[in-house]
C-alpha cells in the first residue's frame, strides 16, 4: 500500500511495472505455447485473460468474506457506536494481468472496505483525503442532509467526520460524490455498506460481490468487467461452496458507463431480497441491476459440481464478469 | 589544407555528441519529457488467418517500448502467444497468435490491451483463410500478374506498326498522349501512396516516405540517364523508351503489391469485369513504351525486353504482396514509381522541346489532354 499521490515518475514507470508483471506470464506462456496454439479454438479455457493478477489491491477470495465491523463502544444512552477510519489514496492497481490502472481508492483498495453495522447503531466515519483531488463519501441510507457527502467537499489534506444512525436495515453502498461524479466513481471510490437487521438473518455463508469494471483507456467504455475488481478471479480459482449450505451474497452494482448489469446463476435458482430490505423475495436465476442497485441473493446447492455465474450480458461475461461456484460435499477437504 | 577543413568539422560534431551524451545520461531527459505518461503507438501491419488461428504482425512505431498485456477478439478476452516478447521496443516487431474459431466471410475485431491500459484495434473486414505460398497460389498470383500486367503491355506494344505509319504531327500527338497517360498514372499513384502512407507506423513517417521515394527515385534516374536521354537521335529515343518501361515496371510492381495483398486478405475479388478493366487500362502503358522508338524499327528482342521490364514486376509484386505485404513497403514502392514516371515525363518534354517550335503546339497539348481523358475513361472500368 502506498499513500503518496500518483507521481510523474509513477506514470513514466508504468510501462516497466507492466513489463515486470508480464515477464512472469510470458514465461508461463513459453512453456505452454505449443499447447495453446494447437488447442481446439473452441476450448472454453481459452476465453479469459492470460496470466495472473498480483497487484490488484485486494485478494478477491479474502475480500469476498471480509467485513469491517469498526471499533465498537457503547454510548451513554446504551447505543452501540462504530467508528471507522477511511482515507482516500491514489494508487496504481492491476485490473487485468499486466494492465496497470491509476485508481483512486478508499484505504488503498478497490472496492473499498465492506463496512458492516447493525440497524440503530451510531456510525462514525472519519474520512481523510490523502488523494490529489477533492473527494467525499456519500452513503446510501437514511441520514441528515449534512452527512450526505455531497456539499461538504473534502479537499486534499483535509478531513471530515460523517456521523449518523445506521438505517434502514439492508444492503447499502457508499461512493465518492465529488464532481465529475462519473470519473470519481469509475476510478474506484466505492464500497459496500451492510446494515444488519436487529433480528439477525438466518445463519449462512456470506459473501460480498461488487460488480465493477475499468475504463483503462478513458474512452467512457469499460475494457474490463469483474466481480470485485479482478476479471475472471473466481473463474480461474472457483469459490468453494458446501453442498446444502445456505449461501448469502451481498451483490452491489457500481459499474459505470453501462446502463445495466446482471447476475445469472447456472443450474440453480436464488431468492432475491431487493436492496436487502424487502421482506418478500423473488425466485429467479437471472437478475438485472441498474447502476447503484444492490440486492441480497440466497441459495443452496443440492448437487456437487461446478456451477458458473456471470453477467447475462455475454459481452461483460467474456470481458471478465464470470465466475464459478465449486460445490463440494460436506467434509470434503479443501484443495 | 583539406585535412584541416575536415578537422574543423569535427569540433561541432564532438560538441553535438557530448550534448547527446549529456541528455541521454542525465536526468535532464526526464525534465524534458514532462509529466506525461508514455505515448504508445502500435500498428498492426499484417493479419493472416489459418483454420482456428488469427496471426497478427505488429510494429511499435512510437517513441517508447510497448507491452502487450491482453488480447480481445470481438470484445472477449482470449488466450494468445506473443513472439519474441510481450514488450516491443521502438521500431520493434512481434507476432501474436490467437487460437480463435473465426467465422468464414464474417468480420472480426481484434484489440490489443497494453500494460498502460491503452487499446489498439484492428478490424478483419472479411475473414478468409490466408493463402499460404504453395505452388497453386504462386500460380494464381502469376496468372493475376499476367492478366493485369504483362498481357496488356504486350498488346500495347503491338500498336508499333500503326505508330510507325503516322505523319510527324500525329506521331508527336501520340508521344504527347503517352505523356498524358503517364501524368495520370503518376497522380493516381500519388493518391494511392498517400492513402497507404496513412497506414504506415508513425515513426516511419508515411508522407515523408512518399516524398523520399518519389523525389529520390526521380533524382537517381535523372542522374543515371541524363547522358543517354540527352543524346540526339535514335539513342536518345531508345533511352527514353527504356526509362518509360522501367517507370511503368516500378508502378506495376506497386500495383501488384496492392492486388496481392488485397487478394490475400480477402478484400478484393478480381471479377472478370475488373480484369477486363485492368487490361484496357494497362494496354495504354504498352503504347507509352513503344511510342518514342516507333520510327526507329526496334528489334523484337528489345521490345520483348521492354515489355518484360514493364509487365513482369506486376507478378513479382503480386507474390510479395500476397506473402509479406506491409503498408510501409507498398508506400515506398508506389513512391519510387511516382519518381520514375515523373522522370520519364521530364525526358519526354525534353524531346518535344527540341528545334525551334514552341513546346505547347496543338499536337502536344491535344495529345496530353487525350492521354488524360483516355486514362480517366478506362479508369472507370476498374473503379
Amino acid at each position: 500500500m502506498s499513500d503518496s499521490p500518483i507521481s510523474r515518475r509513477a506514470l513514466l514507470t508504468r510501462g516497466a511495472l507492466g513489463a515486470a508483471g508480464l515477464a512472469a506470464s510470458s514465461r508461463l506462456l513459453a512453456a505452454t505455447e505449443r499447447g495453446v496454439v494447437q488447442a481446439n479454438a473452441h476450448d472454453p479455457s481459452l476465453a479469459a485473460t492470460q496470466g495472473m493478477v498480483t497487484n490488484a489491491s485486494i485478494d478477491p477470495h479474502a475480500f469476498l468474506e471480509h467485513f469491517d465491523y469498526g471499533t465498537m463502544s457503547t454510548l451513554p444512552d446504551g447505543r452501540t457506536l462504530r467508528e471507522y477510519a477511511i482515507t482516500a489514496i491514489d494508487r496504481e492497481i492491476e485490473v487485468a494481468p499486466g494492465v496497470m490502472y491509476p485508481a483512486w481508492t478508499y484505504n488503498g483498495q478497490v472496492p473499498g472496505p465492506t463496512l458492516r453495522a447493525t440497524e440503530g447503531d451510531v456510525v462514525r466515519v472519519r474520512f481523510t483525503n490523502g488523494g490529489s483531488h477533492a473527494h467525499t463519501i456519500h452513503f446510501h441510507g437514511i441520514h441528515p442532509a449534512r452527512m450526505d457527502g455531497v456539499f461538504e467537499v473534502v479537499h486534499p489534506g483535509e478531513s471530515f467526520t460523517y456521523e449518523f444512525t445506521a438505517r434502514p436495515a439492508g444492503l447499502q453502498l457508499y461512493h465518492c460524490h465529488a464532481i465529475p461524479l462519473k470519473r470519481h466513481i469509475a476510478k474506484g471510490l466505492y464500497g459496500t455498506f451492510i446494515i444488519d437487521p436487529k433480528t439477525p438473518r438466518p445463519p449462512a455463508r456470506e459473501m460480498v460481490m461488487v460488480l465493477n469494471g475499468f475504463d483503462t483507456n478513458f474512452d467512457s467504455s469499460n475494457e474490463t468487467y469483474a466481480v470485485n475488481t479482478v476479471p475472471f478471479a473466481y473463474h480461474h480459482q472457483p469459490i468453494e461452496v458446501q453442498q446444502g449450505e445456505l449461501q448469502r451474497i451481498y451483490m452491489v452494482n457500481i459499474l459505470e458507463y453501462d446502463l445495466i448489469n446482471s447476475m445469472h446463476l447456472h443450474g440453480n435458482f436464488f431468492h432475491v431480497f431487493r436492496t436487502g430490505a424487502a421482506t418478500s423475495s423473488d425466485f429467479t436465476d437471472t437478475l438485472m441491476f441498474c447502476q447503484g442497485e444492490r440486492h441480497i441473493l440466497e441459495c443452496a446447492f443440492e448437487e456437487t459440481g461446478k456451477y458458473m455465474f456471470h453477467a447475462h450480458q455475454s459481452e461483460f461475461a467474456e470481458l471478465g464478469w464470470m465466475g464459478v461456484f465449486n460445490v463440494v460435499s460436506p467434509g470434503a477437504s479443501d484443495e | 589544407m583539406s585535412e584541416r577543413r575536415w578537422t574543423w568539422a569535427l569540433l561541432p560534431l564532438a560538441l553535438l555528441a557530448g550534448l547527446v551524451l549529456l541528455v541521454s545520461q542525465t536526468r535532464l531527459l526526464e525534465r524534458l519529457r514532462g509529466p506525461f505518461p508514455p505515448v504508445e503507438a502500435l500498428t498492426i501491419e499484417r493479419t493472416t488467418l489459418a483454420p482456428d488461428l488469427i496471426r497478427l504482425r505488429i510494429v511499435n512505431g512510437g517513441p517508447e517500448p510497448v507491452t502487450v498485456a491482453q488480447v480481445t477478439v470481438d470484445e472477449a478476452y482470449w488466450a494468445f502467444t506473443i513472439e519474441p516478447a510481450a514488450t516491443i521496443d521502438r521500431f520493434g516487431r512481434a507476432t501474436i497468435e490467437i487460437p480463435y474459431p473465426w467465422i468464414q466471410d464474417e468480420a472480426h475485431v481484434v484489440s490489443l490491451l497494453t500494460s498502460t491500459g491503452l487499446t489498439f484495434e484492428h478490424e478483419i473486414a472479411v475473414a478468409v483463410t490466408t493463402p499460404v505460398m504453395d505452388a497453386s497460389h504462386l500460380g494464381l498470383f502469376t496468372l493475376i500478374g499476367l492478366f493485369v500486367g504483362v498481357i496488356p503491355v504486350v498488346i500495347g506494344l503491338l500498336f508499333l506498326p500503326m505508330l510507325r505509319r503516322l505523319s510527324r504531327d500525329w506521331f508527336e500527338y501520340m508521344l504527347a498522349l503517352t505523356a498524358g497517360l503517364l501524368i495520370f498514372l503518376g497522380v493516381d499513384a500519388l493518391s494511392e501512396a498517400l492513402e497507404s502512407a496513412a497506414e504506415v507506423p508513425g515513426a516511419f513517417q508515411g508522407t515523408m516516405l512518399v516524398l523520399l521515394g518519389s523525389l529520390g527515385g526521380f533524382l537517381v534516374l535523372q542522374l543515371l540517364s541524363s547522358n543517354h536521354t540527352r543524346a540526339e537521335g535514335a539513342e536518345g529515343r531508345r533511352a527514353v523508351a527504356w526509362l518509360i518501361a522501367l517507370g511503368i515496371g516500378l508502378h506495376n510492381f506497386g500495383e501488384g503489391l496492392a492486388i496481392g495483398a488485397a487478394w490475400a486478405v480477402g478484400e478484393a475479388s478480381l471479377g472478370a469485369f475488373l480484369v477486363i478493366g485492368f487490361m484496357l487500362h494497362n494496354t495504354t502503358e504498352g503504347i507509352a513504351i513503344v511510342a518514342p522508338v516507333a520510327k526507329d524499327r526496334p528489334r523484337l528482342a528489345m521490345l520483348a525486353g521492354m515489355g518484360a521490364l514493364a509487365g513482369l514486376p506486376t507478378i513479382a509484386g503480386a507474390w510479395i504482396g500476397g506473402l509479406a505485404f506491409t503498408p510501409t513497403l507498398a508506400t515506398l514502392f508506389l513512391a519510387i514509381g511516382i519518381g520514375a514516371i515523373g522522370q520519364v515525363v521530364v525526358a519526354l518534354f525534353t524531346m518535344f522541346g527540341r528545334g525551334e517550335e514552341p513546346v505547347w503546339r496543338p499536337a502536344i497539348a491535344g495529345g496530353v489532354l487525350s492521354g488524360l481523358m483516355l486514362m480517366y475513361a478506362t479508369g472507370l472500368l476498374v473503379a
